[in-house]
C-alpha cells in the first residue's frame, strides 16, 4: 500500500461543478418558471377581471354583407382569426351589440374585419335593464304619464331621466321590501302553521281545538293576502311601467323601454377620462354590492361573496379546535410508537383524497345521516328537509374535514418546536402536563396554529367539487347570514365564488355574455382569499411578537 | 390524595437515618438522602449507586466533568427526568422522610417543595408579573392581594425587585440575561419550596451577573436548602457548604467545601480541583 498513489485518481474536478453551480441555475430556473407562470395567471386575471368594468367607446360599425351595408352600434370586445375552414387568414371581430330581443337573443355580432368601416357617433346611450341585457341607441324621446312627451335634444331631458330612473329604482326597493317583508313574512307564518298541523298530524297527538284555531288563522292570513297585499303589489308594480323611453336602435327601428326595468342610462362616448374612471369604480362597486340577474350572467355576486365568506368562517371555527385538539393528543399524550406513526401518516395522506370523496362523504354522513336525524328528530312531518339537505353547515363541515390534517399537521409541529426549557420552567412550577400545555405550549404554538389556518382557508375557500354535493346552489334565495332571528342560518343553501366561476362560465345560456363575469368573479375569488389570509397573517404577526423567544 | 404541607412531612418524618456519609453538621437534620441510588437512559446505567445525603439550609455543590451524571442526579430530585421515555431507577431518594418515587405522591407536589433553575434562563413569553405567579396560578391561586405580595417578596428574594418594580407588566424577555436568570430564581421561590435545585445557574452569565446570583444563594441558603450543579470550582468554592464530587456516573467524594478543597481524601478529588484531568 505504500505504493505512489495513481495520479488519476487525484484529478480534480472543475471549480465550478465543485461549488455546484448548475445546480445552483437548475433551482433559480425552477422557482423563475414557477413565478412567472403565476404573475402570468395573475396579470391574466387582473387585467380581464377590471377590463368587465372600463366603460368602453360604442362605435358605429357600418358592414358590407354582399352589396348590402346594414349598420350595428355597438362595443368592440376583440379581434381574432377567424377558426372557420377555408377561411384562414380573415380577420374578425367580436362586438358586443346588445338589444338581444333584437338581434334574435343575440348580444353578440362577428364581422370580417375588412368589410366594415366605423365611425363613433356622440350622442348613443346605453342602457342598463334589469332584464335582456344591456340596450344601445340613440334617445329619442321619454314618454311620462301624463305629459307631452319630452324630446331628447330637450334641455331637461337628461335631469328628468335621471330623477324619473331614480324614482323607480326607489319604488323597485319598496316593492322588494314589500314582497320579502311584509307578504313574505305571512307566508313565513302560513308554513309555520302548516308545519305545525302536519306535526301533530305525524305524531298522532292532534288537538282539534287548536287546528280549528291554525285553520282559522291561515283563513285569515289568505283574506289579508288577497284583500290587501295582493292588490297593494299589483297597484305598485304597475306604477312601474307608467312611463317610457324610446331608443332608436341601429337599423333605425324605434324601440321602447319601460323605465320600470331601466338601471342607469350613460352617454359613453361623452365621458371624459375622469367621467370613464368613475364609472368604472360605479360598475365595480355595483359588481360587489348587487344580486345577480339573467341567471347570473348580469347584476352583482354579493350572495356568492357572502356567502364564501360565511363558509370559510365557519369551516375555520370548526376545523382550528377540531385539529388542535388531535395534534395535542397525538403529539403529547399518544405513546410514540408504530401506532401513532401510522396514524400520522394517515393523517396526512388524508391532505392527499380528490375532494369530491370528501364530498360524497359529506353528502352520505354530515346530510343524509346527521341532517336527516335531525330532521326527524327536531322537525317530523315536514313534507320538506331542512337539515337533511345540502346547508351551509355541512358543506363548511365537509370542507374542516377536508382541511384538518393541514391544521394537525401544521399544529403538531408548532407544539413540538416549543423550547424544552420553557416546558421544563413550567412543570418546575408545579404545574402538571395538561397545565403546561394549556398555559404556555399553547399561547406560543398559536402563530403555528395560525399557519395551519392559513393554509386552510386557501384550500377551503377555493374548493368546488365537494360543495356542489353538500349545499352550494347557482342562485340563493336568501343570505345564510343577516335576516331574520337568529341571523346565522346554518340550514341555508348558499352561493359560493368557486362555484359561481364554473356556473356562470360552463353552465349558462349565453357563454359571451359569462366570460367576462369569469374573470371579474375570479378575481374577487383571489382577492377574498388573500383578504382572509392576510387577516391570519396579521393576527398571527402580532402573537409572534408577543410570544417572541428571544432568549432561547 | 390528601394535600401534604411541609409541616406534615417534618412531624412525621423519622429520624432521617445517616447512614452513608452523613452529613456531619451534628444538628442539621439531614434533608435529601440518596440511598445506593442508580439510575438507567434504557440500558445505560448513567448513576452507579450514589448515596449522600444533602443537610437542611446549606449550599451544597455538585462538580465533576461533564456527563458525570450530577445534573442528572439532581433533575431527579424533583423527578424531572421522568420526561424522558425509558428511564428508570434502583434504590431510593428520600426527600424529609419520604421517598419521591411513593406512588400515592403527586409528582406536582413534589415539583412545589422542590424548586429549579436551569442552566439556560427559560422565562415565558409572559409579563414579568405573570412569570411569577405562574407557580401560584397553576396551583389555583388568584386572590390580587395573595399573588401581589408575592411578587415583591420573590422579587425583593431574587434581587430583583429594584430594577423590576417599575415594570411589572412588562414582557420578561426584555430583560437582560442575569435579569432573567434571577426572575426565575424568582419564580421559583415564589412558591415558597423547601428546596432550591439550581443546574449551573451561571453558565450562560456574565462575571458580574454571575457575582449577583452567587450574593443571592448565600442570601437563599437562609430560608432554602440549595443544591448547585456547576463547572466553575471557584464558584463552588465561593458559595458551597457541602461539596460533592462526580465521575463517571459515581460519588467520588462528598464532605465540607473545605475539606474538599484543601485537604481531599481521594487522589482523584484532588487531580480534579488541581486541574490535573477533568
Amino acid at each position: 500500500m505504500a505504493a505512489s498513489p495513481d495520479p488519476k485518481a487525484l484529478t480534480i474536478p472543475t471549480r465550478r461543478y465543485v461549488a455546484g453551480e448548475p445546480m445552483v441555475w437548475l433551482t433559480a430556473m425552477g422557482l423563475t418558471l414557477s413565478l412567472t407562470l403565476v404573475f402570468f395567471l395573475l396579470c391574466v386575471v387582473v387585467w380581464n377581471g377590471l377590463g368587465v368594468f372600463w366603460p368602453s367607446r360604442v362605435v358605429e360599425f357600418s358592414v358590407d354583407q354582399g352589396g348590402k351595408r346594414e349598420v350595428f352600434l355597438g362595443i368592440e370586445i376583440k379581434r381574432q382569426l377567424k377558426r372557420a375552414p377555408g377561411k384562414a387568414g380573415v380577420n374578425e371581430i367580436q362586438i358586443f351589440t346588445g338589444n338581444k330581443e333584437n338581434y334574435n337573443g343575440q348580444a353578440f355580432q362577428y364581422f370580417d374585419v375588412s368589410s366594415i368601416t366605423t365611425r363613433t357617433p356622440e350622442g348613443v346611450m346605453l342602457v342598463e335593464r334589469m332584464e335582456r341585457g344591456h340596450a344601445i341607441g340613440q334617445p329619442v324621446e321619454l314618454r311620462i304619464k301624463g305629459e307631452a312627451p319630452l324630446k331628447a335634444d330637450d334641455a331637461k331631458f337628461d335631469s328628468r331621466l335621471a330623477q324619473l330612473i331614480s324614482e323607480v329604482g326607489h319604488r323597485r326597493e319598496e316593492i322588494k321590501s314589500f314582497e320579502k317583508g311584509v307578504i313574505g313574512r305571512g307566508a313565513q307564518e302560513m308554513k309555520e302553521l302548516e308545519d305545525e298541523k302536519r306535526a301533530m298530524a305525524a305524531t298522532k297527538r292532534l288537538d282539534p281545538a287548536r287546528i280549528k284555531q291554525i285553520d282559522e288563522k291561515i283563513a285569515e292570513l289568505n283574506k289579508d293576502f288577497t284583500d290587501n297585499l295582493d292588490p297593494k303589489r299589483k297597484a305598485l308594480r304597475a306604477q312601474q311601467d307608467d312611463h317610457q323611453l324610446v331608443l332608436k336602435i341601429a337599423s333605425g327601428e324605434e324601440k321602447v323601454i319601460s323605465l320600470g326595468v331601466v338601471i342607469d342610462t350613460v352617454y359613453p362616448n361623452k365621458l371624459s377620462v375622469i367621467g370613464q374612471f368613475g364609472r368604472f369604480l360605479r360598475n365595480a362597486f355595483l359588481f360587489v354590492w348587487e344580486d345577480p340577474r339573467e341567471a347570473n350572467t348580469e347584476g352583482g355576486i354579493f350572495p356568492a361573496i357572502v356567502g364564501t365568506f360565511v363558509m370559510t368562517i365557519l369551516m375555520s371555527v370548526a376545523v382550528v379546535p377540531f385539529g388542535v385538539l388531535a395534534a395535542i393528543y397525538l403529539r403529547e399524550y399518544a405513546k410514540q410508537g408504530l401506532f401513532v406513526r401510522i396514524v400520522r401518516i394517515s393523517v396526512n395522506n388524508l391532505a392527499g383524497v380528490p375532494s369530491i370523496v370528501f364530498g360524497v362523504f359529506g353528502l352520505g354522513f354530515f346530510v343524509y345521516i346527521v341532517g336527516g336525524s335531525i330532521d326527524s328528530f327536531f322537525y317530523p312531518g315536514r313534507p320538506d328537509p331542512v337539515f337533511g339537505t345540502g346547508a351551509v353547515l355541512w358543506a363548511s363541515l365537509t370542507l374542516a374535514l377536508m382541511t384538518v390534517p393541514v391544521v394537525i399537521v401544521a399544529t403538531e409541529e408548532s407544539i413540538a418546536s416549543v423550547p424544552r426549557g420553557m416546558r421544563e420552567g413550567s412543570l418546575a412550577c408545579g404545574a402538571s402536563k395538561w397545565q403546561t400545555i394549556q398555559r404556555i405550549v399553547l399561547p406560543a404554538s398559536i402563530p403555528g396554529i395560525l399557519t395551519g389556518l392559513i393554509l386552510a382557508m386557501a384550500r377551503g375557500a377555493g374548493e368546488v367539487a365537494p360543495l356542489m354535493l353538500v349545499g352550494v346552489v347557482k342562485l340563493a334565495p336568501a343570505l345564510p347570514v343577516g335576516g331574520d332571528f337568529p341571523f346565522l342560518h346554518l340550514d341555508y343553501k348558499f352561493m359560493h365564488l368557486g362555484f359561481h366561476i364554473y356556473d356562470v362560465g360552463f353552465q349558462s345560456p349565453d357563454s359571451e355574455a359569462a366570460k367576462p363575469m369569469v374573470f371579474a368573479t375570479t378575481l374577487v375569488l383571489i382577492l377574498l382569499v388573500l383578504a382572509l389570509n392576510l387577516s391570519a397573517i396579521m393576527i398571527r404577526e402580532r402573537l409572534r411578537r408577543k410570544y417572541a423567544t428571544g432568549a432561547f | 390524595m390528601p394535600a401534604m404541607t411541609a409541616n406534615d412531612i417534618k412531624t412525621s418524618a423519622p429520624s432521617v437515618v445517616s447512614h452513608a456519609a452523613g452529613s456531619g453538621a451534628p444538628g442539621v437534620p439531614d434533608y435529601i438522602s440518596c440511598r445506593n441510588y442508580s439510575f438507567y437512559y434504557g440500558p445505560n446505567k448513567v448513576l452507579h449507586e450514589i448515596s449522600l445525603d444533602i443537610p437542611e439550609r446549606q449550599v451544597t455543590a455538585f462538580i465533576g466533568p461533564s456527563g458525570c451524571g450530577k445534573s442528572t442526579l439532581l433533575r431527579n430530585f424533583n423527578r424531572m427526568n421522568d420526561l424522558i421515555d425509558g428511564v428508570h431507577h434502583d434504590g431510593d431518594i428520600i426527600v424529609s422522610g419520604r421517598t419521591i418515587y411513593d406512588p400515592h405522591l403527586e409528582v406536582t407536589s413534589l415539583r412545589k417543595r422542590i424548586g429549579m433553575v436551569f442552566q439556560k434562563s427559560n422565562p415565558f413569553p409572559k409579563s414579568i408579573y405573570e412569570n411569577i405567579v405562574y407557580g401560584l396560578r397553576v396551583a389555583g391561586v388568584n386572590d390580587k392581594r395573595v399573588l401581589d405580595q408575592c411578587v415583591e417578596e420573590a422579587l425583593r428574594g431574587a434581587a430583583l425587585w429594584d430594577e423590576a418594580k417599575d415594570r411589572l407588566s412588562a414582557s420578561a424577555l426584555g430583560l437582560s440575561g442575569g435579569q432573567q436568570q434571577r426572575l426565575c430564581i424568582a419564580r421559583a421561590i415564589a412558591v415558597q419550596p423547601e428546596i432550591l435545585l439550581m443546574d449551573e445557574p451561571c453558565s450562560a452569565l456574565d462575571p458580574i451577573a454571575t457575582s449577583k446570583v452567587e450574593e443571592l444563594i448565600l442570601e437563599l441558603k437562609k430560608s432554602f436548602t440549595v443544591v448547585i450543579v456547576t463547572h466553575n470550582m471557584q464558584q463552588a468554592a465561593r458559595v458551597s457548604d457541602r461539596t460533592a464530587l462526580f465521575y463517571l456516573g459515581r460519588l467520588v467524594e462528598y464532605d465540607t467545601t473545605l475539606k474538599i478543597f484543601t485537604n481531599p481524601s481521594q487522589k482523584q478529588t484532588e487531580d480534579y480541583i488541581t486541574g490535573r484531568f477533568g
